[in-house]
């Protein structure tokens, strides 16, 4: 069997099966005005501004930022997105509930572990509390706890809007939601006693790994049953890459965990095949699924050009799916399925760039919104992020970066700009949206908002460039034959400082984050007229 | 429907084909690749020290994965050759790890074979190196004021010692050495197969 020759025709085929399935997909390809982009708006509504993140005073800025808006919107259709959010309240709120409780835990044992690296000598005498297991506690938190608690809960929230009717199935969700977490509670525990499947991003065992599953197509329920009951002609690019991420995840999961099956290097091309997957095919399309619905949402304008955005959706699902060899590069794997990897990284560049592009032509002239809108400031910074941690990834994967930057810290600061800068910026900005229309009621100190923001944005920079600086040093000293080993642990060592102060800041701004949540849930602050409530915006233009 | 039945389609469709050529194609391909002349099966008490390497955590700092001369200088440093599939053939879990922020352990056994320096090691690394920034693992250890017979005391340099003791090492710090030490892929590998090589070349 000659692999290399079947791959590469393989690939040809596939690449043209693709470019004619988008063309079969939509017919007005190139058409600028798709009435898909407009689904997210109900008649009339273009041009007006929803952010219930800013206070009274803000939202009427931001609206004057956008220019005026012509026309009140349909009032029976508002009528049904107020039903819409009624019906999605309770899963949600218990999803996003979940995901800060986790960021909180993620956060003290990411702070733990960045300590120790630097300070080996602390804390030595716990068992749990070794580096090795807390990281992989911080690993995990994030991993099941806080990036797909938080995008499932404003996945479920977005999903009635989208198809203009009310949630069906929200009870399975929200028991889904509790078998989960008791999983990741019980997954959890499991590592810090030190049991352990062994494998990186799949450490919890297959046992417990089954109320996952379970737990998992619960949640997923309400997606189909509130499909069959669309009101929406198209299907919003959101829904597809929740819907296609909803069903990527579980054949990821079982896979992975097939008892018995995998060995050797295989399990290593396999382990990294999920891991790379569930960043792709599960945390970025829900993310991404929430960009294009807040971003447009807020500044009430469709996305520039709809199209391109489900160009982009389906390069994602075809090119994704095959990079998780770039985390073997140079090992004892077969050299075609590096390279088919490697190939594939490049080839994402196709979709980042559709939607950079989208997102980039979409705000161009309308930059000045972010002032006014929390949500944008987020969401759009997270985007950016996308785009840049993709870009990085795709170099990152080039044969000549990787033999200097794979083993190193270069990698995990690379990891956080993907997870942290993308997909946990863009879902603080979501969060912030949905909950005044979850609980009814308006985040009570807007101060607490900026100082999240600031907090989090000036930590990650630190973060970020700390570490790629470690990463860097560190890879070039031990590619290095003329320095010793320990050379490429010195040089790194007052970065691994600087890690820990903008991790620090970070934490920070999630306690600051998660007790503006606590205080918003229990009705607790100052009562502002609300803005949290969904009605033509009076006294605007 | 006709909508969502594409979805769900092409969805499955681009997922299989990325399950396909990382997953099954390797393991047709690896399937009957025999284990490396000279590998031998882990003893009961290696795999028991290997499951103390997992539950500890170890891979997170370690690979276990030299690469070729001609991309890094992996072999100069005292890692071993270029590994290959039949050199990990007895390994479930894999442990080929993706950090060095310590060194590469594939040869670990051979390149300090002392157990008594492993023990020490664990207990201490900045007895036995410098600048070190691994953890140390005292919870694998018990101070005694003296050894018990039978007891596996660690010798250690006076100034690391506790004052009034003995360091006794636990049956796990024991089976965790008698892992490290069978980490010895120091024999010759087969010429890899023609598409089966890592980055030679
Ligand atoms: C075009 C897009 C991307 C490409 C081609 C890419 C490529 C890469 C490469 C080459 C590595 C390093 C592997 C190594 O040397 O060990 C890596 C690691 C990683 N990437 Fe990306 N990346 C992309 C986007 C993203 C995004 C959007 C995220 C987050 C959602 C992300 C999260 C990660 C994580 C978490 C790791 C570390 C995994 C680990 O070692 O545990 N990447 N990526
Ligand atoms: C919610 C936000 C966060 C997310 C989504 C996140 C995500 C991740 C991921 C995916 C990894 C694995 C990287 C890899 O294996 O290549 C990781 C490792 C790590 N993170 Fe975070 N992280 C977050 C916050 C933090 C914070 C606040 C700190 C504090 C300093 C931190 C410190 C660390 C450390 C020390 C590691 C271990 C790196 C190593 O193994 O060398 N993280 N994180």
């Amino acid at each position: 069997m000659d692999i290399p020759l079947l791959l590469l025709s393989s690939f040809i085929i596939a690449v043209t099966g693709l470019f004619f399935f988008i063309w079969s997909l939509r017919k007005g390809l190139l058409d600028p005005d798709a009435a898909g982009a407009k689904v997210i708006f109900s008649l009339g509504e273009i041009g007006r501004i929803e952010e219930p993140a800013a206070t009274g005073a803000g939202q009427r800025e931001l609206q004057r930022a956008m220019t005026a808006s012509h026309g009140e919107p349909d009032a029976t259709e508002l009528q049904a997105r107020l039903a819409a959010d009624a019906s999605s309240a309770r899963p949600a709120f218990v999803l996003l509930g979940f995901a800060v409780f986790w960021l909180l835990v993620a956060s003290l044992a990411g702070l733990t572990s960045s300590i120790k690296l630097h300070e080996p000598d602390w804390l030595t005498q716990y068992a749990w509390l070794s580096f090795g297991r807390i990281r992989t506690i911080h690993l995990n938190a994030v991993a099941y706890g806080w990036a797909p608690m938080a995008a499932l809960g404003v996945a479920l929230w977005m999903l009635p809007r989208l198809l203009k009717t009310t949630l069906e199935g929200a009870r399975f969700a929200v028991w889904g939601a509790i078998l989960w977490n008791i999983g990741l509670a019980i997954g959890v525990g499991c590592i810090a006693v030190g049991i352990n499947d062994g494998m990186e991003w799949l450490e919890i065992p297959g046992q417990v790994g089954v109320l996952f599953a379970v737990g998992g197509a619960m949640i997923g329920l309400p997606l189909v049953f509130t499909l069959r009951r669309r009101k929406v002609e198209h299907l919003y690019v959101s829904v597809w890459y929740m819907g296609a991420a909803l069903f990527w995840f579980p054949v990821l999961y079982i896979v992975a965990k097939l008892p018995n099956l995998h060995f050797g290097v295989e399990q290593a091309t396999m382990n990294w095949w999920f891991g790379h997957n569930v960043l792709g095919l599960f945390y970025t399309p829900l993310s991404l699924a929430a960009v294009y619905y807040f971003l447009p949402k807020v500044i009430g304008r469709p996305i520039q050009s709809y199209n391109l955005s489900l160009i982009g959706f389906w390069c994602l699902a075809f090119f994704y799916g095959q990079v998780g060899g770039h985390h073997l590069v140079g090992g004892p794997v077969p050299e075609w399925l590096v390279t088919l990897s490697i190939v594939q990284s490049i080839m994402m560049i196709v979709p980042v760039v559709a939607f950079s592009l989208n997102q980039h032509l979409t705000m161009r002239g309308h930059f000045a919104a972010l002032k006014h809108s929390p949500t944008l400031r987020f969401v759009v910074l997270g985007g950016m992020m996308y785009t840049l941690s993709s870009i990085q990834g795709s170099f990152e994967a080039l044969r000549s970066v990787n033999t200097i930057t794979h083993f190193t810290h270069f990698t995990v600061a690379h990891a956080h700009l993907g997870l942290y800068g993308f997909v946990t910026l863009v879902m603080f900005g979501a969060i912030y949206f949905a909950m005044p229309r979850i609980v009814s009621r308006e985040w009570p100190y807007p101060k607490l908002i900026a100082a999240h923001f600031w907090l989090v944005a000036i930590g990650f920079a630190i973060y970020f460039v700390s570490l790629t600086t470690a990463g860097l040093l560190q890879g070039y000293a031990m590619v290095d034959a003329s320095k010793p080993f320990m050379e490429s642990v010195r040089v790194t060592l007052p970065w691994l400082e600087g890690r820990s102060i903008g991790g620090a800041l970070m934490t920070l701004g999630h306690l600051v984050f998660a007790t503006h949540f606590v205080l918003m849930a229990l009705a607790r602050g100052p009562k502002r007229s609300g803005a949290a409530i969904l009605r033509p915006l009076a006294r605007t233009a | 429907m006709e909508n969502e039945i594409k979805l769900i389609s092409g969805a499955m469709v681009t997922l299989a084909i990325a399950t396909a050529s990382l997953v099954v194609l390797p393991y047709l391909q690896l399937r009957h690749e025999p284990p490396t002349p000279g590998l031998k099966p882990y003893t009961e008490v290696q795999l028991r020290g290997r499951q103390e390497y997992i539950r500890q955590g170890c891979v997170y700092c370690h690979s276990q994965q030299p690469r070729d001369p001609s991309q890094a200088p992996d072999d100069k440093r005292g890692w071993g050759r270029p590994s290959v599939a039949g050199d990990y053939y007895y390994d479930r879990p894999h442990l080929l790890g993706t950090m060095r922020t310590g060194p590469d352990l594939l040869n670990i056994g051979a390149r300090q074979p002392s157990a008594d320096w492993q023990l020490g090691h664990l207990y201490q690394p900045r007895a036995y190196t410098p600048g070190s920034i691994m953890p140390a693992y005292p919870f694998l250890f018990e101070v005694k004021k003296e050894a018990a017979p039978g007891d596996k005391v660690v010798a250690l340099p006076p100034q690391f010692a506790p004052a009034g003791g003995v360091v006794v090492a636990t049956q796990e710090a024991q089976d965790l050495v008698a892992y490290l030490l069978s980490l010895d892929r120091t024999f010759p590998a087969l010429a890899p197969l023609a598409d089966a090589s890592p980055a030679s070349k």
